[in-house]
């Protein structure tokens, strides 16, 4: 019988405290192989806090992370993940080209620079220095430094925030071809659109635990819409 | 539409080539900033130019230059450092490359090796304009060896200050805090004063300060002579500030 694809993301339990305020409370997901799993939640829900975990930045207070069958932060695991934060992540004084380049040598078998440059635009302003560029062009070049080493496991922190629809429809082009490259993408938004258009297994975080999960479909066999299951499940920080 | 190959081939480069790369890039965007090239270059360049034409009014001119690569070493060990940093830590920079190969240790190491071509930059352009002025230290081989050790000492110190103080303020605050500090420590650490000029009520406790070891240190050394002290003092910040650095550096805002 074959055996049952190992999880490349699995969280049990994650809590972490940042001094009386609770970020996360016992949170638990798993992100299946080849897969979208997308989290969402409102504003201070965790989901910033979950990836910072996941990539070893933050020691959760309890709780187990294994990324790709390892620690979270494994020196020996870096170069399978990817990450695009959800602040910038750039320099501002760097050019476009420049960064991409820099990053691209840091992994042995990087995407074809050129290839990726020309087919998402960014060959028309490589060497404008990325404060100049616009917030749509500065989230194309954070998406492309994220994907750059060809990785296995990819988080995207809110990838399509600020973008423009032809641009948002561009990178859920994009991320639906990374899926079918076998990659595994984890990414966190607040756009209900997004999530119903791209997500195998959704999420829904609220006070740094998960609320509900499910397909899309399990999620909306009620009737109700997305947004609709996340409003019943979620609370404004206004009413935390 | 251009075909791209996404299927995941992990892989890092060797950790030579990633720290290399760093540093290069680390340097060109120093290098870039002007305000930051002000700091490494420009201003002791200038004070430099103006010691010579002054004849001796802003001091020896042999107690001059040692003063300066002081000076530079504290620029570009401390304030530019501390500003970079901070505002990497602001625009995530460290973030995105804590989950790369480079990993933290890689971008300490590339940090390193930025500060590194920067400051040797900065002695070599120094020492030739100071040579071309005039300039004729009486190095001896042990006093030399004594400033390369007081100067790697004194930049690694003054590194571990800058990062403490670039994970616990607003990168804003950063920017201010660390050019005041500079500026304070430039005239009142004996980094580019002499020790003995400042009131004698003070000059114990100004020798407690690696701006002081430095610069003493350097000054003696060009002299020809080397002083036990400044590398006691150093000996014992260094250390120190390592480790409020280990515990207490933050890579995110």
């Amino acid at each position: 019988m074959p055996s049952a694809p190992v999880s490349p993301l699995v969280v049990e339990g994650l809590t972490v405290r940042f001094g009386s305020l609770t970020a996360l409370d016992g949170l638990t997901l798993t992100a299946r192989p080849a897969a979208l799993t997308a989290v969402l939640g409102p504003n201070g829900a965790g989901k910033t806090t979950l990836i910072r975990c996941c990539i070893g930045l933050l020691k959760p207070a309890a709780g187990e992370i294994t990324v790709l069958g390892q620690a979270p932060g494994a020196a020996s695991g870096r170069h399978r993940i990817g990450l695009m934060p959800q602040s910038s992540g750039a320099w501002s004084s760097v050019r476009a080209g420049e960064l991409l380049h820099y990053l691209a040598g840091l992994y042995a078998h990087p995407l074809n620079l050129t290839a990726v440059m020309a087919r998402l635009g960014i060959s028309r302003y490589a060497t404008t220095t990325y404060r100049r560029l616009s917030g749509g062009q500065q989230q194309v070049v954070n998406l492309v430094a994220a994907l750059i080493g060809r990785p296995e496991l990819v988080f995207l922190d809110e990838p399509t925030a600020g973008l423009d629809p032809h641009a948002r429809r561009a990178t859920w082009q994009l991320l639906r071809e990374l899926r079918a490259a076998g990659v595994t993408a984890v990414l966190t938004t607040h756009a209900m659109d997004e999530a119903e258009a791209l997500a195998d297994t959704v999420y829904i975080v609220d006070h740094g635990r998960v609320a509900i999960s499910g397909t899309v479909g399990e999620l909306t066999s009620g009737g109700q819409n997305l947004e609709s299951v996340y409003l019943a499940n979620t609370h404004t920080q206004a009413e935390t | 539409m251009t075909a791209v190959d996404f299927s995941p081939a992990p892989g890092a480069a060797p950790p030579f080539r990633r720290i290399t790369r760093h540093g290069l890039l680390e340097a060109r965007l120093l290098a870039r900033n002007g305000e930051q090239l002000l700091l490494a270059l420009f201003i002791p360049l200038g004070i430099l130019v103006a010691g010579r034409l002054a004849g001796g009014r802003l001091g020896d001119f042999a107690e001059l230059v040692p003063s300066l690569l002081a000076l530079a070493v504290w620029s570009s060990g401390f304030t530019s450092v501390a500003i970079a940093t901070a505002f990497e830590r602001r625009y995530g920079v460290l973030e995105r490359l804590v989950a790369t190969p480079l990993g933290p240790s890689g971008l300490i190491s590339g940090k390193s090796l930025a500060i590194i071509m920067i400051l040797v930059g900065q002695v070599v352009i120094l020492v030739g304009v100071a040579a071309g002025l005039g300039w004729s230290p009486a190095f001896t081989g042990r006093s030399a060896a004594v400033a390369v050790l007081l100067v790697i000492m004194a930049t690694a110190t003054f590194v571990c200050l800058a990062l403490l103080l670039a994970s616990r303020v607003r990168a804003e605050a950063t920017l201010g805090l660390a050019n005041l500090i500079y500026l304070v420590l430039l005239a009142g650490g004996a980094l580019v004063v002499p020790l003995e000029r400042y009131p004698a009520a003070v000059q114990p406790v100004l020798a407690g300060l690696p701006t002081a070891a430095l610069g003493e240190g350097l000054r003696a050394a060009a002299g020809g002579h080397t002083l036990g002290w400044p590398l006691v003092v150093l000996a014992v910040w260094l250390p120190v500030a390592g480790l409020a650095s280990w515990k207490g550096f933050r890579w995110t805002s």
